[in-house]
């Protein structure tokens, strides 16, 4: 699949959340409904960055059942490759691009009695519109919120008033904590958990989770990984005959649509397995960020998803 | 367009019938000259006029009989229709996606008016006209998924998708190739298939399922599906075996082409968009030996590919007694031409020359 269907939409508003976050609202640019969705999904936003076509993920954050507008919340990230500091520098109201269909890896369990989420910072995102979808319908739900400090936090203080007896925020700054033993220990059968934030965060929630007894399919998590820049490599494809090189801040599957190269995608963050390529031939070794191929998958090194993961050494060989 | 209702049965007297205009425009399965498993799926955007891929859920001629036999299926057996508490959601988008997809594509005969969540919806050949809200329950007769589906064609599975995998946790299901919704209900994907021949060497399954749960909302897809039936009869259950099984055997020379039908599913898939369920529609098209054999492409087609079809097949669908039969009464359509690629009847090429002219 060449990624979801696309929409030509316009950016009709632009809101600072804090020093480092921005909003940014969009519109069908025929004025238009945009798709009901399910919360927990995303859009796949295209900014033409130089020469650079850049496709990045960001959840949704508006109300899922409200089509006349979306809204993602993009946190500046420094270190990254550019794609969210393009959307901050550059992304200005009026401008037209594209998104993608929603496509959702963090859809919420319906069978749940209770949703218990975690969000740690920009993670903040998806639980936005699984609360308004969960409000609708008179979903039972809970929030804890993990944030750097009171100036840096994304939608807190509209949480906490709209919400007061369902959000739970916590300001590192002030060295507050989530008491996760207890309050995992204290949820009633038929919960399900949700986190979304940093890897740390992510890691500690599901272990505890586990380590409590808590059964796989009640623990849900969604990290989405921005492609990390890395060292250059090079990257033989077999079937369409092409030699690429990855350069430093693109990533592998970058680097093939920049050649022309047809290569399948969906959420080009690690987490649909859309993307899988068969490694036919490799004298070095592939660096796996993704979260799709499995323990096993890695140790036989006859896979690699290149929207994230990369590759060092003399040479590389793919099916493709 | 106005479509005129048959009036026939599918059961007892069987009076179904297929006019000449359904008999052009049936979903004949085999694409060429033989067959095999494979994911055969396409994107299910507007087809050829007139042919049953032109809309988004088919309207035809049957339609109301096709109803009314649901209504008494239901009534000797409502475990035929199930949901799970949790596929309420994908019910009510579901019931969204029929209506705005019939009231656009047959305005004449489906009316929808949306005030918000306050909608009226008028069904004209079944005589409904009915005021409710959205995602309210208590304001329509049933369920929203129950509802809908008793005034849709086709069988209907909502699958939930969660942990990497599909889970069959609602359906209608009253003119199936013989499986059973109240067996299957609860069941993740790998199990409901594992009875199936073939599909578990190469990875098929698993591929199949890779793509599934990638279906994206704007992008449905389709497939076809076929099977053998004695007698038109919908209602080809488990649970109603003893009835139709044996109706097999009363198959002959003689009457064969007229009572052994060619059964089409028309399987489609979309991604709902509260829910993120999938909802997999499957319609049936029945077709009789005789009629097939009216367009002599099909005729020559049905023959090679009942006679090179592997017994595991032939069993798994049900008709390797009767296979002997079969071919004694297609052998003579099948005059040993070339047949052009593809479904369709291809009646104005007829015979079907290739460029260095006949084959034989």
């Amino acid at each position: 699949m060449r990624g979801a269907e696309r929409i030509p939409v316009k950016i009709t508003k632009i809101t600072q959340i804090n020093e480092l976050v921005k909003r940014f609202q969009f519109e069908r640019i025929d004025g238009g409904s945009l798709p009901i969705f399910s919360a927990g999904a995303h859009t796949v936003v295209e900014m033409q960055d130089g020469n650079t076509k850049r496709l990045n993920p960001y959840s949704l954050m508006s109300d899922p059942y409200d089509p006349s507008f979306y809204a993602v919340s993009v946190l500046r990230n420094d270190d990254g490759r550019g794609g969210s500091l393009f959307m901050h520098k550059h992304f200005k109201v009026g401008d037209e691009t594209t998104i993608s269909y929603p496509v959702n890896l963090f859809s919420l369990d319906l069978r749940a009695r209770k949703h218990l989420f975690f969000a740690g910072g920009i993670g903040i995102t998806p639980f936005l519109a699984q609360i308004l979808q969960l409000e609708a319908s008179n979903g039972f739900w809970e929030l804890h919120y993990g944030c750097r400090s009171k100036s840096l936090s994304s939608y807190a203080d509209e949480l906490i008033e709209n919400y007061p007896t369902k959000t739970h925020v916590y300001y590192l700054e002030e060295s507050q904590k989530i008491d996760l033993d207890k309050l995992l220990k204290m949820q009633a059968v038929g919960t399900h958990l949700y986190v979304c934030g940093p890897k740390g965060m992510i890691n500690w929630v599901c272990d505890t989770a586990f380590q409590l007894g808590w059964p796989k399919g009640t623990v849900h998590y969604e990290e989405f990984i921005a492609p990390k820049p890395g060292k250059p490599f090079k990257v033989r494809l077999a079937s369409s005959q092409k030699t690429i090189n990855v350069g430093e801040h693109e990533s592998f599957l970058e680097a093939m649509e920049r050649k022309g190269v047809e290569a399948p995608y969906l959420c080009r963050g690690g987490s649909c397995g859309q993307c899988e390529v068969e490694v036919i031939d490799c004298e070095g070794d592939l660096i796996h960020l993704d979260h799709w191929l499995t323990e096993e998958d890695r140790a036989m090194g006859k896979k690699i998803m290149p929207c994230v993961s990369r590759f060092e050494g003399k040479k590389l060989v793919i099916k493709l | 367009m106005t479509i005129q209702f048959n009036e026939e049965t599918y059961r007892d007297d069987y009076t179904f019938y297929n006019s000449d205009a359904a008999v052009k425009r049936f979903p004949f399965p085999f694409d060429k000259d033989d067959y095999m498993y494979s994911v055969n799926i396409e994107p299910h955007v507007k087809g050829p006029l007139g042919s049953v891929f032109e809309y988004r859920f088919d309207v035809d001629e049957h339609y109301v009989s096709e109803m009314k036999d649901r209504a008494l299926v239901l009534d000797e057996d409502p475990l035929r229709f199930q949901s799970l508490p949790h596929m309420t959601l994908a019910g009510w988008d579901f019931l969204e996606l029929i209506m705005v997809s019939k009231s656009e594509d047959y305005p004449d005969l489906f009316e929808l008016h949306r005030d918000e969540n306050r909608w009226r919806w008028i069904n004209k050949p079944l005589n409904i006209d009915d005021s409710f809200v959205f995602l309210d329950e208590a304001t329509l007769p049933y369920g929203p998924m129950e509802y809908i589906t008793r005034q849709t064609q086709g069988d209907h599975v909502l699958l939930d998708q969660r942990d990497d995998m599909l889970w069959m946790d609602a359906g209608m299901v009253t003119s199936q190739a013989d499986w059973s919704l109240d067996f299957n209900v609860g069941m993740n994907w790998v199990e409901w298939h594992s009875p199936v021949p073939f599909i578990h060497q190469n990875g098929i399954i698993d591929r199949a399922l890779k793509f599934l749960l990638n279906i994206q909302q704007g992008i449905p897809v389709r497939r076809l599906n076929w099977t053998m039936t004695v007698n038109p009869r919908l209602d080809t259950s488990p649970e109603n075996y003893h009835k139709w099984g044996i109706e097999k055997s009363t198959i002959t020379r003689e009457n064969i082409g007229e009572k052994q039908y060619l059964r089409v599913e028309l399987q489609t898939l979309y991604r709902l968009p509260r829910s993120n369920a999938l909802v997999f529609p499957i319609r049936c098209y029945m077709l009789k030996f005789q009629d097939l054999m009216t367009i002599p492409k099909w005729g020559r087609r049905l023959h090679r590919v009942i006679r090179d079809l592997p017994d595991e097949l032939a069993t798994y669908k049900g008709f390797i007694d009767n296979r002997e039969i079969m071919l004694e009464y297609l052998a003579p359509f099948d005059d040993g031409l070339p047949t052009s690629k593809g479904i369709f009847p291809d009646l104005e090429s007829e015979p079907y020359l290739t460029e260095f002219g006949s084959l034989n």
